[in-house]
C-alpha cells in the first residue's frame, strides 16, 4: 500500500489537517453564535457567504484527508489480506470521494 | 503479506492495557464513529440550507429522545478526539512525553471530554 498518502507524506497531512480542523471546529460555533442566526435566512446568507462557504470547504477538505489516513492506519492493523484490504480501502475512498463530491455541489453549485 | 513467525499474543481478555493504551484504543473508536457519522452531518447541512422547513427539521432534530442519544454520542466522540488530538500533537513536539504526565494527560483528556460533554448536554 505505498502511495502518495503514505509514511511521512500521510504524517504531516494527518497533523496539518488536524490543526485547521481544531480550529474551525472551535471557531465556527463561536462565529455562528455571535452571529446572532435567528432565521432561515441569516442561516443561509451567514454559510453561504463566500469567505464562510469556502472555510466550511476546507474544512472537509481537511476532514476527507485526516479521515482517510487515520481509516486507513485502522484498516492496515486490522485487515491483513491484501485482497480484503484492498477492497474495504477502495470502498473507503470511493465513500469519501462521494462525501466531497456531494459537499462541493452543496456549496458551490446550489449556492 | 509477510508471513510471520515470530509468536503473536492477542488474547485480548488477558493483556493488561495502561490508560495511555486505553486512550489510543479510544481515539481510535471515536475517529471511527466521526468518520460514520460524516454523511449524516452533511445532510444535515445540506437539509439546513435548502428550506425553511429544512432548517426547522434540522433545529428540531434534538426534540427525539432516541436523537438526544445519537448526538450526544458524537458530541463526545468529537470531545474526546478533539482534546486526546491535542494531547498526541503535544507529544508529536515532545511535551508530556514523560510517563507520569502522558499518564496524567490521557485521565485529563477523558474527565475533561466528559464535562464538556455534560455542559453540552445542558443546552441541547
Amino acid at each position: 500500500m505505498r502511495g502518495v498518502l503514505s509514511g511521512l507524506n500521510a504524517w504531516v497531512l494527518q497533523r496539518a489537517s488536524a490543526v485547521y480542523l481544531l480550529f474551525f471546529t472551535l471557531a465556527m460555533p463561536v462565529y455562528i453564535y455571535y452571529s446572532g442566526v435567528d432565521s432561515y435566512d441569516t442561516w443561509h446568507g451567514l454559510i453561504l457567504s463566500p469567505v464562510i462557504s469556502i472555510s466550511w470547504i476546507l474544512f472537509f477538505a481537511s476532514l476527507l484527508a485526516h479521515a482517510w489516513v487515520g481509516i486507513r492506519d485502522v484498516v492496515v492493523d486490522y485487515v491483513h489480506s491484501f485482497k480484503i484490504r484492498l477492497i474495504v480501502l477502495s470502498v473507503i475512498a470511493v465513500y469519501l470521494m462521494v462525501m466531497i463530491f456531494w459537499v462541493l455541489r452543496l456549496l458551490l453549485v446550489s449556492a | 503479506m509477510v508471513k510471520h513467525k515470530r509468536p503473536v499474543f492477542l488474547n485480548l481478555w488477558q493483556i493488561r492495557f495502561p490508560i495511555t493504551a486505553i486512550m489510543s484504543i479510544m481515539h481510535r473508536l471515536t475517529g471511527v464513529l466521526l468518520f460514520l457519522a460524516i454523511p449524516f452531518f452533511i445532510y444535515a447541512l445540506q437539509q439546513s440550507l435548502q428550506s425553511e422547513s429544512g432548517f426547522q427539521t434540522v433545529i428540531g432534530y434534538a426534540d427525539s429522545l432516541a436523537m438526544k442519544i445519537v448526538l450526544l454520542l458524537l458530541v463526545w466522540s468529537l470531545l474526546h478526539h478533539l482534546l486526546a488530538g491535542v494531547r498526541y500533537l503535544l507529544l508529536d513536539i515532545d511535551i508530556g512525553i514523560e510517563l507520569p504526565q502522558a499518564r496524567l494527560t490521557a485521565w485529563l483528556v477523558i474527565i475533561l471530554a466528559l464535562v464538556l460533554l455534560v455542559l453540552a448536554g445542558s443546552c441541547l
